[in-house]
């Protein structure tokens, strides 16, 4: 493994992207065809499953490179998937059922668990030890983050980011969606809202920095320009407390609602043209068709989509970044923990605000998983 | 979605089929009406409000990167309507700039960051959501869920881990149970940035390809089933065609992602691998 990316490394960056993606589709289409085979019955496929579960892990062990404990750590893996494929083969689903499972899950669970679940569980034992690592805090770091006044401000800002930039944003997105739904030029439309998404974070920040800026003398900045223009004093709006935090959210609604946009509009062509119909004969306004029938056909998407900004939101940190620097009274729990980080790694207080953002989430993650049952039931 | 009836020759007489012909004129003109859209005149102009301010900042920044830089330091972008003038010397300035690693190769580097990171995780994750929807097992729900919470680890957290990850392996005592990527110094090399961005793809793109791929009408998936196909097949040759637009729409997103990341090519690329954001940030 890491001689095919060692080899790599060594040819032109463009030849790269058609042998990665190619080794790529490779694997995958191995795994695809081992998965159809998996469940049939008969002698030669249960050797084939008794062979890829045997093989399969000592051969991915060895493609990754020898090293000391290489042969102690592949038997342990071939002893490993022999187990496997006993409790596969008498499963109560039959032969090979609990294997095509394994081949497709296998790939995400791999990434994710050394790529986010591992340095969840590191930083949430981080925020119960003191800052330099060196022993047992017990609760002292959250203690920190609700008495001091940086973490309380973080907080207080981090709740008004979650609570109106989705809602927002998604507000603004649907309104648009439907008022350019089949009008002339609807593509065109789309895409000067969708424009903003395409531009990254820092991208944003730097557009909006110029639109709020303040100088002495002639102003160079739109906000103050029109002040100014209709007599009135410029303000410098990043310092103005506690309102540069709404400026700041504005630019993440700037950029998220051409995604809800997006997203909306192909969920709205999806509503069944039937329904609209026998709604608009039975003498129904644009407004209450929208109400009672659009709205509840794409209940799951707007979910789907107030969900993701939500994320978005309460993980934000660019903008922030960008823009104010935190100053102000505009720091929010993610920006905030990247700085207890920097600031003289202090670990504990950083892992501390991680974990309290994390809980933050949970309520929109246990709403959805509701819902997730709820359309299961429904099926 | 709508199975669109075959037309069949009723025998009627010719006066009955002008009047059915009437009919179906008149059902088409104000289904076409409809198709015309609720749009009233007041939604029109609130549309056209929302995308001028939407337009309003970029046009600002776009103006302003073709006047001359004095300009864009004294006098507001608005002004050039009234006193306009025009120069591209922002642009030559700019791609002329940086010392070793010109806007040219960054940009070329941006490519080959985001094309194989963004088709690599939609192909795990529709996978996993393919079995996440269709895969009846023991804990899905709970594992969905998990899955799906761990959208909010912080990147941030993660990039220190994921370091020492790629360059030491993973060992327990003293036993190596992965080894490193041993790829540490090779600028060529983009295996750690394609397999970060992987990572931090796959929560919400499995949560997003699952809401598409599960809504696929079970019917069709057990038809197949009863024909004889694997769930290989099915996946190949049904789920995949069924959910190509949402798989396109998701790609797109995953691909913007990419292309914008700042943070994560900083972490993981080095020296000639840098992609055109790092570029943009020191010139």
């Amino acid at each position: 493994m890491s001689s095919f990316f060692q080899w790599l490394a060594g040819i032109p960056p463009l030849a790269q992207i058609p042998l990665i993606l190619l080794a790529f589709a490779a694997l995958v289409a191995v795994v695809l065809v081992f998965v159809e085979f998996a469940p049939r019955r008969g002698t030669p496929y249960t050797i084939l499953r008794l062979a890829v579960c045997v093989v399969v892990p000592v051969v991915v062990l060895l493609a990754f490179g020898l090293y000391n404990s290489v042969i102690w750590v592949a038997a342990i893996a071939a002893v490993l998937g022999g187990g496997l494929f006993l409790l596969d083969y008498r499963s109560k689903r039959g032969a090979g059922y609990s294997l095509q499972l394994v081949a497709f899950m296998a790939p995400a669970v791999f990434f994710l668990i050394i790529g986010l679940i591992y340095p969840t569980i590191t930083t949430a034992g981080q925020a119960f030890m003191k800052n330099d690592g060196s022993g047992f805090a017990g609760l002292d770091n959250f203690a920190w983050v609700f008495t001091s006044p940086d973490g309380l401000t973080a907080f207080g800002n981090t709740l008004i980011w979650v609570l109106l930039a989705p809602i927002t944003a998604t507000a603004i997105g649907l309104a648009y969606a439907v008022f350019i739904d089949k009008s002339r030029g609807e593509k065109f439309l789309k895409l000067l809202v969708f424009m903003p998404m395409a531009i990254s974070f820092v991208g944003a920040s730097i557009i909006f920095k110029f639109f709020y800026d303040i100088r002495q003398g002639e102003q160079i900045g739109l906000l103050n320009g029109i002040l100014v223009a209709f007599g009135g004093q410029p303000v410098d709006w990043l310092g103005l407390e506690p309102w540069n935090t709404l400026l700041l959210v504005i630019v993440l609604i700037w950029t998220q609602a051409g995604f809800a946009m997006t997203v909306l509009s192909a969920a709205i062509k999806g509503v069944p043209a039937e329904q609209l119909e026998a709604a608009s004969l039975d003498g129904t306004n644009g407004f209450q068709a929208f109400r009672h029938i659009t709205v509840p056909g794409i209940r799951t998407t707007i979910i789907v989509v107030l969900t993701t900004i939500s994320i978005a939101s309460l993980k934000v940190y660019d903008i922030v970044s960008a823009m104010t620097g935190g100053r102000n009274d505009t720091t929010i729990l993610a920006f905030e923990m990247v700085r207890q980080f920097q600031l003289g790694s202090r670990t504990g207080y950083s892992s501390a605000l991680a974990v309290i953002l994390f809980v933050l989430v949970l309520p929109i993650v246990i709403y959805n998983a509701r819902q997730i049952q709820k359309q299961r039931e429904i099926r | 979605m709508t199975a669109t009836p075959t037309p069949i020759a009723v025998p009627v007489s010719s006066g009955a089929e002008r009047q059915l012909e009437r009919g179906l004129a008149k059902i088409e003109h104000s289904s076409g009406k409809l198709k015309r859209g609720t749009t009233s005149r007041g939604a029109t102009i609130a549309a056209l409000v929302i995308a001028v301010i939407w337009t309003l900042p970029t046009a600002g920044l776009f103006i302003s990167s073709f006047r001359p830089a004095n300009d864009i330091k004294t006098t507001g972008w608005w002004t050039v309507f009234a006193n306009p003038g025009f120069t591209l010397d922002n642009y030559v300035n700019a791609l002329s700039s940086g010392d070793s690693l010109t806007l040219g190769k960054a940009f070329l580097n941006s490519l080959v960051i985001t094309l194989p990171a963004a088709l690599i995780p939609i192909t795990i994750a529709s996978l996993a959501a393919y079995a996440f929807a269709w895969i009846d097992f023991k804990g899905r729900n709970t594992m969905f869920v998990l899955v799906f919470a761990l959208q909010i680890v912080p990147i941030q957290m993660a990039l220190v881990p994921l370091l020492r990850l790629f360059s030491d392996g993973l060992r327990v005592g003293g036993l190596y149970i992965l080894p490193g990527l041993g790829v540490n110094g090779l600028d060529g090399s983009f295996a750690k940035v394609w397999i970060a961005h992987t990572i931090f793809a796959l929560p919400l793109a499995i949560f997003m390809l699952h809401n598409f791929i599960s809504e696929i009408p079970a019917e069709v998936i057990e038809a197949a089933r009863m024909d004889g196909a694997g769930h290989g097949q099915v996946f190949f040759r049904i789920v995949l065609p069924l959910s190509m637009p949402a798989i396109a729409s998701f790609g797109i997103f995953q691909f913007l992602w990419v292309w914008n990341d700042l943070l994560v090519a900083t972490v993981f690329t080095s020296g000639q691998g840098l992609p055109i954001t790092k570029a943009l940030q020191d010139l």
